[in-house]
């Protein structure tokens, strides 16, 4: 790694490879593909929040002319548990099985029941009404309170709660408990001249993707099956698959479409093992493309949460002691990321005494997935929410508060090992000096900052660099596209090789072309794969020199590859030798040794954590409650930013993501347990007009364990807004909202309580 | 010898032991070392657990080198979903 390092092509901002397709609708997204001889898919869905499938009939539908094929969680191998990876995290196969289709019991409202697959989709979807399917209706709960509570509905009699020693051995509703700490909490507390204790709630909130998911599933009389889907992680769509199916690995090839949103929602199979066994049963082509309303009822969103903090501190500031208590929904199976919000919600500070409990508790509700820094928003909302409170109680300048207690290098997190180089205090400082914070507030006007912090990840990648005979060059990656990682893939290719970016074609491909690759999740692609990606260019940098090396009829350390050409040195120059672009030595390559490649595939070690600071402002209109953001700022650490406008764009599209979590988006159910708002309309997302232009600052300090220092960018950004928000409202109104979302109603409410 | 240190999480079964000095050349050694000195431990720590060495986080860390004097941490698997009934086979719900 190399911080002085002059870079002609990382740093820039180049078009993006796929921005013609893109703006000019030729892009092909799940739902625009489509086979000769087609079926189309629909699923039979739960009305039902939990209740005991006592029978299920298809006859009726498949009586329905144009029906080929139905089926049921009769139809679906039962099979054993087994963990295996999808997104930064892991599933339990069997869960994943029960959750594409259910057996015994529906666990929630939108829980498949049965799918059938027909000439038309309107056919289909008379086949559905025509299923009968009896259900005995079970009483239900639907948040961590009731589900937690004594003599609570279970939702699975098998259920007990790890962490504990011993394991009690009855059933529950709490998967897991966990806990992490250090130091002697209540010498901590006795030593603070302030303590602070909140109670937070958030709620369930989607990704809110605009592509529904989408998959075609074709299988033939060879036992092979091709899967075309929107997802993240495609490598993760075949292992599932395979899985769920009891099939190889090999009799299944997958290639990604583009993908139009995912934010951790596509790393994990909903449709595509239903589509696949129906194309195996109808020896036809079959297409599922999910409506809205099935995305919200049947994919996977963020937990709700209920979280309790407390905080103790120093007059001058210095924490000397934290507590939290976490209990986050899982959904109907085990798995929440209640561990990343623990570990995450006071990762920024450093504080000795530090005891959090955390449990994952399972409900009525769709089963959680990964939503952009899983688990870390609303952990850092009661965080951060808390620290405001403190700063007020200090009288002390709310950054001031953090710059006191910021972690940097050396720093022992609060979940254990020490940070290497990171850039915390940094975010804080730009902060300070932003004009932003010294910008008059208008009446009703108030302000709030707060920070966040998320690990990235590594894992798995493969990508190939492949010199084309005119010198351009070809990238291919198994990891989709889903924050303009196929450009910045192409920088790095570009910075190696010394060519124009714009001669550099990176490619998506599928599972049988490239290595391979993890999901597309964790801030990994930059970072992971580009590592693949700068090993394999340099790779194909050495074998140039090889080249030019024989022709010259030197040795390799007599060449040097400089600005896309080779270059004499050590003596070599000496002589009358012209320099080899590398379209002279691509075009040689037949007479010189053949065709130039080199593909790496590796586990990435070393991500960088990054660090943000956002500072908000809103207004809060009094006779109507609508909280206005007027202006918002997210500051953060980057390490390098390869691309700087695709950095932007991901902080002000974590911080668009963070505010709807803040003020509006919620999941609503009415005392049955059926979701009350499965649509944009009445789940209410932010959209541009409610927003202000989202400023941004980059902050670069290197990764040391990547060649060029880059950190992942995509997760942190959705972490400081819920607090950033809240911490203003709390300026503008004197009021402390802990519980999200602080809609209208909500905080008129509370206004009007004062 | 590598340090080894303890969350609050963990010292239930090191009988509040914050820190030890274990002698292993991998995470695996260290573990059974680990299980030796403080028994039912490694199956703990061994089952799911990342590690996290000289400050970098290490999901499958069996065959991890450990350094005579690094710094080795027990964490909890960030991702969801390996609480609850982990390695038991398929049940019924």
């Amino acid at each position: 790694m190399s911080d002085e390092r002059k870079y002609r092509w990382v740093g820039t901002r180049p078009i993006r490879h796929d921005g013609v397709d893109k703006v000019t609708g030729r892009a092909n997204f799940g739902a625009d593909f489509s086979l000769p001889g087609m079926l189309h898919g629909k699923v039979l869905r739960s009305p039902h929040a939990h209740a005991r499938i006592v029978s299920i009939d298809v006859a009726p539908a498949l009586a329905l002319e144009g029906v080929k094929v139905a089926i049921t969680g009769a139809d679906m191998p039962d099979i054993a548990s087994e963990m295996g990876t999808a997104g930064e995290g892991q599933v339990d196969y069997a869960e994943v099985s029960r959750n594409v289709m259910a057996r015994e019991k529906a666990l929630y409202d939108g829980h498949p029941v049965a799918a059938v697959a027909a000439t038309t989709s309107e056919i289909a979807e008379e086949a559905l009404s025509r299923i009968v399917v009896e259900y005995e209706v079970l009483p239900h709960v639907l948040t961590v309170d009731e589900a937690m509570a004594p003599g609570a509905p279970i939702l699975h009699d098998h259920l007990r709660t790890a962490g504990l020693d011993p394991v009690p051995d009855e059933p529950t509703n709490v998967a897991q408990r966990i806990e992490i700490g250090r130091g002697d909490l209540a010498a901590g507390f006795a030593e603070a001249d302030e303590i602070v204790e909140h109670e937070f709630t958030t709620q369930m909130v989607h990704q809110g993707y605009i592509e529904p998911h989408a998959v075609v599933a074709r299988s033939g009389e060879d036992d092979q099956s091709v899967v075309w889907c929107c997802t993240q992680g495609p490598f993760t769509v075949r292992a599932m698959c395979a899985k769920l199916l009891g099939l190889d690995v090999s009799k299944i090839k997958v290639i990604p479409s583009e993908i139009g949103g995912g934010f951790g929602g596509k790393t994990t199979v909903y449709v595509e093992p239903l589509a696949v066994l129906l194309s195996r049963k109808a020896g036809r082509p079959v297409k599922i493309v999910m409506s809205r309303q099935e995305v919200f009822r049947g994919s996977g969103p963020a937990s709700g949460t209920r979280i309790r903090v407390k905080l103790g501190a120093k007059a001058d500031g210095r924490l000397t002691a934290a507590e939290a208590w976490l209990a986050y929904e899982a959904g109907a199976f085990k798995g929440s990321p209640v561990v990343a919000g623990a570990m995450c919600m006071f990762a920024p500070y450093a504080v000795e005494n530090v005891k959090i409990e955390g449990y994952d508790v399972v409900v009525n509700k769709p089963k959680v997935n990964a939503y952009r820094a899983p688990g870390a928003p609303p952990a850092a909302f009661a965080a951060e929410s808390a620290l405001d409170e403190l700063a007020r109680k200090l009288g002390m300048d709310p950054v001031e508060l953090r710059l006191v207690n910021a972690v940097k290098e050396g720093s022992q997190a609060i979940y254990g090992p020490k940070f290497r180089a990171i850039g915390m205090v940094e975010t804080l400082q730009a902060a300070r000096e932003h004009p932003h914070l010294k910008a008059k507030l208008g009446p009703n006007q108030g302000r709030g900052i707060a920070t966040g912090f998320w690990f990235n990840a590594g894992m798995q990648s493969s990508a190939s660099v492949s010199l084309n005979e005119d010198g351009t060059a070809t990238v291919v990656s198994g990891c989709p596209d889903i924050g303009g990682s196929r450009t910045s893939l192409a920088l790095m290719a570009a910075e190696e090789l010394g060519i124009d970016v714009q001669k550099v074609r990176p490619v998506v491909a599928d599972t049988e072309t490239i290595g391979y690759n993890d999901a597309t999740g964790g801030s990994r692609v930059t970072f992971a794969t580009g590592m693949a990606v700068i090993e394999s260019a340099r790779d194909v940098v050495r074998q140039l020199r090889e080249r030019a090396a024989s022709i010259w009829g030197v040795e390799l350390e007599q060449v040097e590859w400089n600005d896309g050409q080779a270059l004499p040195i050590n003596g070599a120059d000496e002589g009358e030798l012209e320099p080899l672009s590398i379209g002279t030595l691509a075009r040689r390559a037949a007479r010189t040794g053949g065709p130039i490649s080199a593909s790496t595939s590796l586990t990435a070690r070393g991500a960088g954590p990054s660090f943000a600071t956002h500072i908000c402002d809103v207004e809060v209109d009094p006779e109507t409650g609508v909280v206005q953001v007027v202006r918002y700022t997210a500051i953060q650490d980057a390490g390098k930013a390869v691309h700087p406008g695709y950095v932007e764009g991901q902080y002000q599209g974590g911080a668009a993501q963070g505010i709807g979590w803040a003020l509006n988006e919620e999941y609503v159910y009415d005392e049955k347990g059926v979701l009350q708002n499965p649509g944009f309309l009445d789940y209410r997302m932010p959209v541009a007009s409610d927003l202000p232009m989202i400023d941004t600052v980059i902050v670069e300090v290197p990764n040391p364990t990547h060649p060029y220092g880059v950190r992942g960018v995509g997760e942190t950004p959705i972490i400081p807004p819920l607090a950033a928000v809240a911490n203003a409202v709390r300026d503008a109104t004197g009021v402390r909202f802990g519980d999200l979302p602080m809609s209208p109603p909500t905080v008129l409410a509370r206004l009007d309580a004062r | 010898m590598a340090t080894v240190v303890f969350s609050s999480g963990l010292q239930r079964y090191t009988g509040g032991v914050e820190r030890v000095n274990v002698d292993a050349t991998d995470v695996r050694g260290l573990i059974a070392a680990l299980d030796t000195r403080f028994p039912g431990i490694g199956q703990v720590i061994g089952s799911g657990m990342a590690v996290a060495i000289d400050g970098e986080i290490i999901p499958d860390a069996m065959l991890e080198a450990v350094p005579p004097d690094g710094e080795v941490h027990f964490l909890p698997p960030i991702g969801g979903g390996a609480g609850g009934d982990r390695g038991r086979t398929a049940q019924r719900t």
